[in-house]
């Protein structure tokens, strides 16, 4: 009880602190819908519906890995995490609360492009109970990426700067603008070891219908991604932080 | 209360803590004394988790620190050397953070908040974001969050270090009103002045290692020191002439007398200086004594000798702290 009593006020402090600031309320809007307005001015013809897997993914993947690289950080500069650190509570639900918060602006974010569909075409096809759970373990695996960039750097432009090392070539590899059986055949195993490639899977077979796996394999696999990251990243802190 | 054995730290070919070892007594300051980079900060991270100890054990509460972390850090405050609160929030709201942390409910945390607030006279602050906090508000909010959950170990990592000498003051008087409640406190500081003041036993360390600990009399006991006693008398510098100062010397063998710019009259013998007869002499030549006082040495002295260290270096340290 006393554990959640805990993780319950992390997760209110970081969403207080950090994701209600109105530059991130914005940034979890315009940033979106920005990314949906390219693509319709870019391919005019093409369909809102085939648009949507690709711009709930980015926003998802651009919304937490950024964001909790950077709140962690900034919470070791300024030494705020070291209270955190020497509470007694486990590193398991530390990590947890702490991931929590991004996975809730993850899942805002990628709602907002969801939204602004909905004023333009007919939703009622897509498989919401897919969807929601893929959007939730994209938001998971992203967030925990997020934590192992913040755990390798010292600054906030440090973690700015990894995120994207990792982000960019994410999204030309996980099958978003370039479908996996049209990427050379050296680069296919790397899209196969992103967590991306499964929930950009996914969320085509929900919306579209255009899956190349199966979504037990999918949800599977994000799942495997996940837990694997989360231990990662306990053990990473626990090394790196508790030196 | 808190039992510490043969404790050492390593960074690759660096030894930052040495094979220490010592135990504090419950309700007891103890104070940890030593320039920067001497190994403090080294050996209380090691206390409360935050650093692994290369070898050694560690019990606070009869709990082991290293096999039962979160049981141990239940019943630890810790103050750091730097305030580690929170900027975005206010006062009010980092104290009921800081006790959501130890699983408080809202009520009590809310209720020790005001509590907490009111006793470090930060009531009126209660609703201003940290950040604008002055140095010595900061301080003092950072030791009431680590007061929060009434913990009966209080670790301070130098309390008083370059903020104001009134809020200086007032946390002096806080850790001895803690200690009086009978809360166990271990403080690093290289303020010796205030080690001597505050604690009840002092460990010197020095390059990783303890060179001496005991209370402050015994450390001052440990030391070899001549005795010196100064006179204040109805005289000034001319009156006290140098035959007076012949006439003492010869009348107490091995002793050294002189007489200092304040115009008082020092007198310093390798054996203790019985003062009757000193008063007497004086009587005799009409001369009124008003102040007789032993010179003892201070701890700063002490820990000149113990360690080798220039009271210099300490000073350096004082005014870098200052600058922080």
């Amino acid at each position: 009880m006393k554990s959640w009593i805990a993780f319950w006020n992390i997760l209110k402090k970081d969403v207080k602190n950090y994701y209600l600031k109105p530059p991130n309320i914005s940034w979890g809007i315009i940033f979106p819908l920005s990314w949906t307005l390219m693509q319709l001015i870019r391919s005019p013809g093409g369909s809102i519906l085939t648009l949507l897997p690709g711009l709930i993914s980015m926003s998802v993947l651009f919304g937490t890995t950024s964001m909790l690289a950077v709140t962690i950080t900034f919470e070791r500069s300024g030494r705020s995490f070291e209270r955190l650190l020497l509470a007694p509570i486990s590193l398991s639900i530390m990590v947890l609360a702490k991931i929590a918060g991004t996975v809730l602006f993850g899942i805002f974010n990628a709602f907002v492009p969801v939204i602004f569909a909905a004023f333009f075409i007919d939703l009622r096809a897509v498989s919401w109970g897919v969807v929601i759970p893929a959007v939730l373990l994209i938001a998971v695996t992203s967030a925990l990426l997020g934590l192992l960039i913040a755990v390798s750097a010292e600054q906030v432009f440090e973690a700015q700067t990894f995120s994207n090392f990792f982000r960019f070539p994410m999204l030309f590899l996980c099958g978003l603008f370039i479908p996996l059986a049209d990427l050379p055949i050296f680069l296919r195993p790397i899209s196969y070891c992103l967590p991306l490639t499964y929930g950009t899977d996914l969320l085509n077979g929900a919306i579209t219908g255009a899956n190349v796996l199966s979504p037990f394999l999918s949800f599977g696999l994000l799942l495997l991604f996940a837990a694997a990251l989360f231990l990662i990243s306990r053990h990473n802190i626990n090394r790196k932080w508790i030196m | 209360m808190v039992k510490v054995t043969n404790l050492t730290k390593t960074y690759g070919d660096f030894t930052a803590v040495d094979n220490i070892s010592f135990e504090i007594r419950k309700g007891e300051i103890f104070g940890f004394l030593g320039p920067n980079g001497a190994g403090k900060t080294s050996t209380i991270n090691m206390m409360i988790g935050l650093s692994r100890s290369t070898t050694g054990e560690i019990t606070v509460g009869g709990i082991d620190v290293k096999k039962q972390i979160k049981r141990a850090r239940a019943i630890m405050g810790i103050v750091p050397d730097e305030s580690n609160l929170y900027n975005e929030m206010d006062g009010f709201e980092n104290l009921c953070f800081c006790a959501a942390l130890y699983g408080m409910r809202k009520n009590e945390r809310e209720a020790k908040a005001r509590l907490l607030l009111e006793r470090f006279g930060l009531k009126g602050a209660g609703k201003r974001p940290f950040k604008a906090y002055s140095k010595g508000m900061r301080r003092k909010l950072t030791i009431a969050a680590a007061l929060i959950h009434s913990p009966q170990v209080l670790f301070l990592d130098e309390p008083t270090t370059g903020i104001d000498v009134e809020s200086s003051r007032q946390i002096r008087e806080m850790i001895v009103g803690l200690k009086q409640q009978g809360v166990t406190i271990f403080l690093t500081t290289h303020y010796i002045e205030e080690a001597e003041r505050l604690c009840d036993r002092v460990a010197f360390i020095a390059d990783g290692q303890i060179v001496a600990s005991g209370t402050v009399p015994e450390l001052m006991g440990s030391v070899a020191h001549e005795h010196t006693i100064r006179f204040v008398t109805d005289r000034n510098a001319a009156d006290l002439a140098t035959e007076l100062v012949a006439e003492l010397q010869a009348g107490f063998a091995g002793s050294k007398v002189e007489v200092r710019p304040d115009q008082s009259l020092v007198m310093v013998s390798e054996r203790r200086i019985p003062l009757l007869p000193v008063m007497e002499f004086f009587h005799d030549r009409g001369i009124n004594v008003y102040e007789a006082r032993e010179l003892r040495p201070s701890l700063e002295d002490v820990f000149v000798e113990l360690t080798g260290i220039d009271s210099s270096v300490l000073k350096k340290d004082k005014e870098k702290g200052g600058r922080r």
